[in-house]
């Protein structure tokens, strides 16, 4: 019993909850005896709430038994990365330098969730400060990557993937600064959406780079996304950044999936070197799929794409370079040196020392670099140029096109510790899902197949216009269904039992 | 730190340099809350009873601009005669600082909401001189430090800091002149009444109280000498944190002497902080630092863009209360008074008072002469701003009235504000209660008259001889026996009735 | 482009306050100049005349009405305070002015 249920999609499960076929606490009970069972080996969540889940759980039957109208999502477990602040329960961000802070405050997003229902069941391992595309850059150890627990669960949001793939939950959340949802998604099999900048709110969400993060639903299937969608996204005045429009109808869309007729446009730069032969493959037949459910298939140039990595290498640094300086061991969080013999400023410099790993000294430093005087034209003034060209590109090719498709990740899943000393490889992880970030659009990866020469899991990447992020669960959710009569079942059942 | 600074004479110093100065205040705007999230700004809170997440700069937290600190600032840009900005950004301001929670200030870099105005201010003898605005931007307070441990309170010694986040986030408007050249020995002067009449401005607008001695309006004083008829500006020291209008002016002075005694002997400026020091009215060097400070400015990316409509600056510039300056005029020649005069009001703080005590009835030169005579006295005696006297603008307007009326004479009134001041009631209370009625009883004054010229015959016989001057001496002894009660007109009156002169 | 020195780091380390250890000096400095020799391509922009974006959506304006919100209790907002002392934040001898 306690095995099927954790196959059920959100959907399914929301619905005999609904019926009372089954219990939240039955529910979140089989999840928890899951994580239980399998995430010493995949190591998704840095904590597990169980009291708090449970409890969550025991008040959405209660309000069932009271007869009390359910929400869509009411008493589906979930997985909420460790970015997004829980009032009373830690947040880390994958970091040593917020071990043991219990936030005053909610996130708007983890309020949201309360609202709707969902059981939050704990907070899942991420590369620190979501810098990153494999885990490993977590303060707590890696995450395993379901598939194969030797290769990485893409990053930063590994944790969410890989519980969602181990099905230690139905449901998670991520975050997308450069590709930290689809990336996860593609490397695990599973579905993750970046919404439109601005779509959900960022209040709560610890920053990496303001300006490109974007939290966003991660699931099993499209369905599950879109209704996981529509519960985070919406206007909060306690983000500036955050878009005052109604959300687009994505559960609708998710529903009522096709490409009939649709104009789909393939980028010509996203292939070429680097990119990793079976995954150029399923990325054709996909398209080639796409022609055959009906849609028009449109060659597109968007030269800026080539600049897009470099841009945001400074863009992203730079802003965070800011964002972290707040941690500074004096208010919350680790406090290093404090021994009376130094001053505010050399325990400041020596709590962040031993308080951040290399990667986020890394980019600090980079970001330091490009806005210091003297190179802040050449460096993030030229960048933030680059992102204009890129806004620019996408406007065209969205004048010929109603979507545009391309692989998620030029590779698939790589070996834990592979790239885990050269930079620059990991940084190509996200060449596909960065022109986004710095555009606004929104974006999806859905599994499109296994690679042939490893049998690990390919993502496809779909990508709408600014707050037209319903046409990716009308794509998302026709492609998903051809490709699961395609193979006969959804891919994640390939999946070797861990 | 004792370290003796040379100095040449104002005088020397005027002789051979042109100062040119560059002055930067800083505003608190007395909105309800703070410039980017909804915490109290109310003064005077226990510590740390007024942060949240955004201003404590918590992980997670955001920005949320504040629509009245930004009409505060058009306004004060308006008034200044600046223009608006059609589109502007905040910007990151970074550099670590324990009082700063996020470790940057929210403020503005390249794109102020206003910029290239001027005010014109009015030196103690009348003359007007004109100071160039560069811009007026929106940022952030800091919090405030403690430190503890050290013999005076400051850093110097202190064991440890203890930080409240109270002021944390209050909104600042900075406001940055362009260089101030031309003042020539008059600089100091310029420096004083550019931050008065800037005082007087934004309390006109109604945007801040801007007491500054509660830290509500901030000077810091850049300036710099250049050899008399060069142009090219010489480097410039900043004196951070001037806290009065007199130190204001104080500080400006020794900086001129200072730079003079060190370039005179062959000496160079350092670029630097320095501090001024209210009890010796010195400066001394901060702490030289070994690097440069990089701001590395850059565009806020949590808070969008604000492009102030043009319909609406063009509102909030018809809404414009009258200008100081202009107010200050009218009412000089309403009232008939000097320049001078008139300084001596604003010096007092007298004059919103004023004008609300002949608002309140009172005549103009009665209100003029209560505020800047008796009450200026009371709030020298006391240590208080006018403002803060027990008394209020009507019951100074009242006291006229019963003087006018010829109920109190002017050393009745005296006691009946006395007795105000001492919060024994209002004027009629405190007249009621004291018993202080001009004698108007003809036989009691009748027979004190009497009395008085029996007890000095010597000066009844100069009096009948013609000198009514002498009268005075008479009159006197009536007062002293009616105890001041009598009305003195009368009094003298009844005397030279009495001895048979016509007065 | 210049390459980045040893110095460089130090540097930017102490305007980032980390206080690197001489051997991360040189790991950095190495991996930062791969790092800023591949992404210095976006000065080829520089002369463009492109407006820079620095916000990905084109809102502007918004704001919220000077009204006073609930603020954290001092308890919950000492919370995750390393040190407290009279219900102030407590930290090491500060060597600045300002
Ligand atoms: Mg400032
Ligand atoms: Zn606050």
């Amino acid at each position: 019993m306690s095995d099927q249920i954790i196959k059920l999609t959100a959907a399914e499960t929301a619905a005999k909850i609904a019926s009372g076929e089954l219990t939240a606490v039955e529910v979140t009970e089989a999840h928890l005896a899951r994580i239980e069972a399998v995430d010493e080996k995949v190591h998704a969540f840095l904590h597990v709430d169980r009291e708090g889940a449970l409890a969550q759980a025991r008040a959405v039957d209660a309000k069932r038994e009271r007869g009390e109208k359910l929400g869509p999502l009411a008493g589906v477990p979930l997985a909420l990365k460790d970015i997004f602040t829980t009032e009373g329960i830690p947040t880390t961000v994958g970091s040593k330098i917020l071990e043991g802070w219990i936030p005053p405050y909610d996130a708007t997003l983890t309020k949201r969730l309360k609202a709707a229902d969902v059981v939050i069941l704990g907070k899942t391992n991420m590369d620190e400060f979501a810098m990153g595309s494999s885990t490993e850059n977590s303060a707590y150890g890696p995450t395993g990557n379901p598939w194969d627990l030797t290769r990485i669960p893409g990053g930063s949001g590994g944790g969410s993937s890989a519980a969602l793939a181990a099905h230690m939950a139905p449901l998670a959340i991520g975050t997308d600064t450069g590709g930290s949802i689809r990336q996860p998604a593609a490397v695990t099999g599973t579905v993750g959406v970046k919404p439109t900048y601005g779509a959900v709110s960022r209040y709560g969400m610890v920053a990496f780079s303001s300006s490109l993060d974007q939290g966003g639903p991660c699931a099993r299937t499209v369905l599950d996304a879109a209704l996981l969608h529509e519960v985070i996204a919406g206007h909060d005045p306690m983000d500036s950044t955050s878009v005052d429009e109604p959300v687009p109808p994505v559960v609708e869309a998710a529903r009522n999936g096709s490409v009939q007729g649709m104009r789909v446009g393939v980028v010509k730069q996203f292939r070429g070197e680097g990119y990793q032969a079976g995954v150029v493959q399923r990325f054709d037949e996909s398209v080639e799929l796409l022609r055959e459910l009906g849609a028009e298939i449109v060659e597109l140039d968007c030269p800026s794409f080539d600049l897009a990595l470099s841009a945001y290498y400074l863009i992203a640094p730079s802003e965070c370079s800011s964002n972290l300086a707040r941690f500074d061991g004096l208010r919350y969080g680790a406090r290093v040196g404090d021994d009376g013999t130094h001053s505010a400023e050399e325990v400041t410099s020596l709590t962040r020392e031993a308080g951040f790993g290399d990667e986020v000294k890394r980019r600090i430093m980079l970001g330091t670099y490009a806005l210091s005087s003297g190179y802040y034209d050449a460096y993030y003034g030229s960048a933030q140029k680059v992102r204009t060209l890129i806004k620019r590109d996408f406007d065209r090719a969205f004048e010929q096109v109603d979507v545009i498709v391309s692989p998620t990740t030029p590779t698939t899943a790589f070996p834990i510790g592979e790239r885990a000393d050269d930079p620059m490889a990991m940084y190509l992880a996200d060449l596909c899902t960065i022109p986004t970030n710095l555009a606004g659009n929104a974006a999806m990866s859905l599994p499109c197949g296994l690679a042939p020469e490893d049998n690990l899991p390919v993502g496809l990447q779909i990508i709408a216009p600014v707050m037209k992020d319903d046409r990716l669960y009308t794509v998302g959710a026709a492609v998903e269904a051809a490709f699961v009569e395609k193979w006969g079942h959804p891919l994640l059942e390939e999946a070797p039992s861990l | 730190m004792t370290t003796t600074t040379d100095l040449v004479s104002y005088e020397d110093a005027l002789a051979s340099y042109d100062p040119v100065m560059g002055l930067e205040v800083h505003v608190e705007l007395g909105t309800k809350t703070k410039m980017f999230c909804g915490c109290s700004t109310a003064l005077g809170q226990d510590a740390n009873t007024q942060t949240c997440p955004v201003c404590l700069g918590l992980p997670g937290a955001l920005p949320v601009v504040n629509a009245t600190g930004v009409e505060s600032a058009v306004k004060i840009g308006l008034a200044l005669n600046c223009e608006i900005a059609e589109w502007c950004r905040f910007a990151r301001k970074n550099y670590f600082y324990p009082d700063m929670p996020k470790n940057f200030q929210t403020s503005q870099y390249d794109e102020p909401i206003a910029f290239d105005g001027y005010l014109d201010v009015q030196l103690e003898d009348g003359e007007v001189f004109r100071v160039e605005i560069e811009r007026a931007h929106m940022e952030e307070d800091t919090g405030k430090s403690t430190h503890v441990g050290g013999a005076t309170g400051r850093i110097h010694g202190a064991s440890h800091s203890l930080l409240d986040y109270n002021r944390a986030g209050i909104p600042l408007i900075e406001i940055v002149t362009k260089p101030i050249v031309g003042a020539g020995e008059r600089a100091p002067e310029v420096a004083r009444a550019y931050v008065r009449e800037l005082r007087e401005l934004i309390r006109a607008l109604g945007v801040s109280e801007a007491r500054m001695e509660m830290g509500q309006m901030r000077c810091d004083v850049n300036l710099s000498l250049m050899p008399k008829g060069a142009e090219k500006f010489g480097t410039r020291s900043e004196t951070k944190n001037v806290n009065s209008l007199r130190s204001v002016e104080r500080a400006a002075r020794f900086e001129i002497q200072r730079h003079a005694a060190v370039l005179s002997s062959g000496g160079t400026i350092v670029q630097e902080t320095r501090h001024f020091h209210e009890d010796t009215g010195s400066t001394t060097s901060g702490r030289v630092k070994e690097e440069a400070e990089d701001y590395r400015y850059f565009p806020e990316p949590d808070l969008v863009p604000v492009a102030p409509a043009r319909e609406w600056v063009e509102e909030l510039r018809a809404g414009l209360p009258e200008l100081p300056l202009v107010r200050r005029n009218r009412l000089r020649e309403e009232w008939g008074i000097s320049a001078t005069d008139m300084q001596a009001i604003l010096n007092a703080g007298a004059l919103d008072l004023i004008v609300a005590t002949i608002d309140a009835g009172a005549d103009a030169a009665s209100a003029r002469k209560w505020w800047m005579g008796e009450l200026a006295r009371a709030a020298n005696e006391s240590q208080k701003a006018l403002d803060e006297l027990a008394i209020t603008p009507a019951q100074v307007a009242r006291v006229t009235e019963l003087v006018a009326k010829g109920d109190l004479n002017d050393k009745l009134a005296r006691q009946v504000i006395e007795g105000v001041l001492a919060g024994e009631g209002t004027p009629d209370e405190v007249v009621e209660k004291r018993g202080l009625k001009v004698v108007s009883d003809e036989g009691a004054l009748t027979a004190a008259v009497d009395e008085a010229i029996a007890g000095n015959p010597a000066v009844a016989d100069k009096i009948r001889g013609g000198k009514v001057a002498a009268a005075g001496a008479l009159v006197g002894a009536v007062m002293k026996a009616t105890r001041g009660q009598a009305d003195a007109a009368r009094v003298k009156e009844l005397i030279l009735q009495k001895l048979g002169v016509e007065g | 482009m210049p390459g980045i020195t040893r110095e460089e780091v130090a540097h930017l380390a102490r305007l980032a306050r980390l206080e690197l250890k001489p051997e991360e000096l040189d790991h950095f400095a190495g991996q930062l100049d791969d790092i800023i020799g591949a992404v210095a391509r976006v000065s080829e922009v520089a002369d463009q005349d492109v407006p820079p974006t620095s916000h990905p959506l084109p809102l502007t304006n918004v704001m919220r009405a000077d009204e006073v919100r609930p603020s954290l209790t001092p308890e919950q907002a000492l919370s995750g305070a390393p040190a407290q002392e009279q219900q102030r934040f407590k930290v090491p001898q500060i060597l600045g002015e300002e």
